[in-house]
């Protein structure tokens, strides 16, 4: 036992250790920095279009990178693929399992993924020879559901899982590449970066970790939040992490300073944050809540500027077009709309 | 009372709402304080009177005041209230909303709330519904009698235990005081509503699937946990860091940079296509057309990165490059990424080609690379992987940033470029022509469709060029794989796409229908 207590206090030490490491690169805060920034104003957006033909929940939705294609994926056992202009379901997909919890869309248009409490991962071909969407792919080994996956091209894609692990998976031979372990809680969420070089994964240990593709290896990893963390994403210049939590509350935390910069929250919101999106250039913040709103905030001041309010039961899901011009959200009313 | 569940899990079935409700208790009791909370008052309902009552718009007022929002909020924040099973109507007491009038509501008590009685078991339902069913007969609702019959169904073998339970409930309830036992009743029913709520309401304990990792389990601590944690932190602690004003001066400067190329802030010209329905804006900045936007042309200009990402910027800079007679680096960098993305079959092939045409002594298209660089490359080669030609790409990925993009931002390839560059006038549609507009909608061009006849347009004009003269490696065409000579220019032109709107024969999106698909609109 006095061999865990050494242990143990030799690990808070070090943790200490840290602390002080990043107060000692503390030497600006982002409200000083965006003090002299002009106010946004009031952002107001509309429901463009409503995408109606889920019949029961929808878990996710993820934009193509042509700002004009979405997919969703609902329980009830349905991806399906819109043309978000016209509202046309470009394709509809049946699922061997109905219990779908993440579906995203290739970069290059091709395939479609989606996974949940089955464990795996399957990818669908959508260029199929004869016109028919089948399974390409189905990606087995973990042992945890599947929370959130993403492509990195068509040969690989990276999975999060119940289990606490993420992999990143070699499409063409079905096998696991590299196995990210190191959450204690189930990893929910997960989001690349823009040069597809790292990752950012957030779980129910409460913390987010920056993972390194390459050198499969954890570079860092940022506490803060209260609870579970729902969902990830990176800052458009890919230098910043923006995280969503069940605690209400959205962080922004800075990679190369290597700390936490803001939190966003309100005494008004008590719903837990289900998902969020920044707007192209940053400014903005859409979060989607458990009480079927989404809230727009400024990044820069952490100030709320905007509200959703459409849906008639939780925003699952939330995504904003590679063009910046439309974000999109699901939710378990089985709708999406686009607003603008 | 019931003999209630004895076990501890309180930690894993609630979890996704437990900071919720936590957050809904404190503003509950602060709502009940007696100075600075909420005036309740007693109501007369029927021909009992009924204490510590209070209005919706009395909640919504102090929600309203003490949160700072609006009315509307205020309401949508009352509902959750009411929803989770903190505040319960007293009419109407199955719709669980907060109506903006006189209508009366009154605080559940602490013995019903989320927190203290989770989980829910079903067996407490039973008595509930076994109890009513005493009490007077047929008083059952439609859904509460299915619910009925089916726990009578699955618990058949307690029925005795649960129909014994009920009748001691009922008759401790008769003993009570008739004011104590009304309030009693309006608790529990409220409770049962928010717990076993009718078809088709919005149930706010509905919070999803159960997460994995229970966190009140106890986890072994090993030596070996400590150890992972504590080579981590070392690791961690090395790390170069950043000093926080230059990072956050980034952040702030891209947000400034990006402002008015933010569709949420800034307009678009000429028109929002989700607003007006015309895609005007789409089409003129489809990825391969011949004449770019202004606003596109600035976005080259912010960050290399920016440059080459944009399939149009990366043609005006080879364009250059070629006049600078630089070519090879960009030729090489391409060829990485084609390594790099492309199929696990290919990679040797297209290895060796890289080596032949760019590396080897005397190559066609050798790149300037460091000694040690070339050397780690060479050497990696042998044994081909996805990455191994990473750390030379960084190298000419670098030296294109620091140098040809600066002196690309001022040749006159680029001046060129900006000065022949659009800035379409901004619509201004009627309210008839915005109906047109919305008349005729087309559907989106697939991505796949869009390589597809980029990749047509690059064979034919391949095919129209000598083979030791080839070109492209951005999408490098099957049967043309020889990385060899150089390209010339002058045949390639931009792919200039059929203007849209306006039906085109071979551009549909093609509706993939296989058996038992549904496509409707």
């Amino acid at each position: 036992m006095g061999e865990m207590e050494e242990l143990r206090k030799e690990m808070e030490n070090l943790k200490d250790q840290i602390t002080a490491a990043r107060k000692t690169f503390q030497d600006s805060t982002l409200q000083e920095a965006a003090a002299g920034v002009t106010v946004v104003g009031r952002v107001q957006l509309k429901t463009r279009k409503t995408l109606r033909g889920h019949l029961a929940k929808i878990y996710a939705m993820h934009w193509g990178t042509d700002s004009t294609l979405c997919v969703s994926a609902s329980q009830d056992g349905k991806l399906i693929v819109w043309d978000t202009i016209t509202t046309n379901k470009v394709n509809a997909i049946p699922l061997k399992s109905s219990w779908v919890m993440t579906c995203a869309y290739a970069p290059s248009g091709n395939l479609v993924a989606c996974g949940g409490l089955d464990n795996m991962c399957s990818i669908y071909n959508l260029k199929g020879k004869d016109g028919n969407v089948k399974v390409m792919r189905e990606l087995a080994a973990h042992t945890g559901y599947l929370s959130c996956c993403r492509f990195l091209s068509d040969t690989e894609i990276i999975t999060s899982s119940g289990d606490c692990t993420c992999v990143l998976w070699d499409i063409e031979t079905g096998t696991q590449k590299t196995v990210f372990a190191g959450h204690q809680g189930d990893a929910m969420s997960l989001g690349v970066s823009p040069d597809f070089k790292f990752f950012i994964s957030g779980a129910c240990d409460f913390t987010a970790k920056l993972w390194d593709i390459r050198e499969a290896e954890c570079r860092q990893t940022f506490g803060g939040h209260e609870s579970d963390i729902n969902a990830i994403g990176f800052f458009p210049n890919g230098n910043a992490v923006i995280t969503g939590s069940d605690d209400a509350t959205c962080k922004l935390y800075d990679l190369r300073a290597d700390q936490e910069l803001l939190t966003y929250q309100d005494s008004s919101i008590m719903c837990g944050v289900t998902s969020l999106a920044p707007s192209k250039s940053g400014r903005l913040l859409l979060a989607g809540h458990d009480d079927f709103n989404v809230n727009i905030w400024d990044m820069l001041k952490a100030e709320r500027v905007g509200v959703l309010a459409g849906h008639d039961n939780r925003v699952s899901c939330i995504g904003v077009s590679t063009d910046g011009m439309a974000c999109c959200t699901g939710s378990w009313d089985s709708f999406l709309k686009i607003w603008n | 009372m019931t003999i209630r569940n004895t076990l501890q899990d309180h930690g894993q079935r609630y979890r996704p709402r437990m900071a919720c409700l936590k957050k809904s208790e404190k503003v509950l009791l602060e709502m009940q304080d007696p100075k600075t909370g909420l005036k309740s008052q007693p109501q007369r309902l029927v021909i009992t009177t009924i204490p510590h009552a209070i209005t919706g718009e009395d909640i919504i007022a102090w929600l309203a005041d003490r949160l700072q929002v609006d009315t509307q909020e205020a309401r949508s924040f009352g509902s959750m209230l009411v929803a989770l099973g903190y505040i319960y109507p007293l009419q109407d007491h199955k719709r669980l909303v907060i109506k903006p009038d006189a209508s009366l509501y009154r605080f559940q008590t602490p013995y019903f709330w989320p927190t203290q009685q989770w989980p829910v078991e079903d067996t407490d339902y039973a008595i509930y519904l076994a109890k009513r069913n005493i009490r007077k007969k047929g008083i059952l609702e439609m859904h509460e009698q299915e619910h009925y019959n089916r726990l009578h169904k699955w618990m058949n073998h307690k029925w005795d235990f649960i129909v014994m339970q009920a009748k001691e409930q009922y008759r401790a309830a008769k003993e009570r005081k008739k004011p104590d036992r009304v309030v009693f009743d309006c608790q529990e029913r409220a409770y049962w509503v928010v717990h076993r709520p009718p078809p088709g309401t919005v149930s706010a304990m509905d919070y999803g699937l159960d997460r994995q990792i229970d966190p009140n389990s106890d986890e072994a601590v090993t030596p070996d946990f400590y150890e992972r944690i504590m080579i981590f932190t070392q690791q961690s602690i090395m790390r170069p860091r950043v000093k926080s004003s230059v990072s956050i001066g980034a952040l702030v400067k891209y947000c400034a940079t990006y402002n008015n190329h933010d569709p949420f802030l800034s307009n678009c010209l000429p028109s929002n296509p989700w607003i007006t329905d015309d895609v005007t804006f789409w089409t003129l900045n489809m990825p391969c057309v011949e004449i770019p936007t202004k606003m596109r042309v600035e976005r080259w200009t912010f960050s290399f990165a920016e440059l080459l990402s944009d399939t149009r910027g990366r043609d005006d800079f080879r364009l250059f490059l070629k006049k600078e007679f630089s070519g090879e680096n960009l030729a090489f960098w391409e060829a990485c990424e084609d390594l790099k993305w492309g199929k696990a079959a290919s990679i040797k092939e297209k290895a060796e080609h890289i080596y032949k045409t760019f590396l080897a002594r005397g190559a066609p298209r050798w790149i300037n690379i460091d000694g040690k660089t070339m050397e780690v490359t060479v050497k990696g080669l042998k044994h081909p992987h996805r990455y191994v030609l990473d750390p030379a790409q960084t190298h000419i990925y670098m030296l294109m940033k620091k140098d040809s993009y600066g002196r690309y931002q001022k040749s006159p390839v680029f001046k060129d470029t900006v000065k022949k560059a659009i800035c379409p006038d901004e619509h201004r549609f009627s309210g008839a022509q915005l109906e047109q507009n919305s008349k005729k909608r087309r559907p989106s061009l697939s991505p796949i469709i869009l390589r597809q006849m980029e990749q047509e347009q690059r064979a034919k004009m391949a095919a129209n060029i000598d083979i030791t003269q080839l070109c492209r490696f951005t999408t490098p065409v099957p049967h043309l794989a020889v990385y060899s000579g150089f390209t010339d220019y002058s045949h390639c032109h931009r792919l200039t796409l059929p203007h849209l709107p306006g039906p085109h024969p071979g551009l549909s999106v093609p509706h993939q229908r296989g058996p038992g698909q549904h496509l409707g609109v």
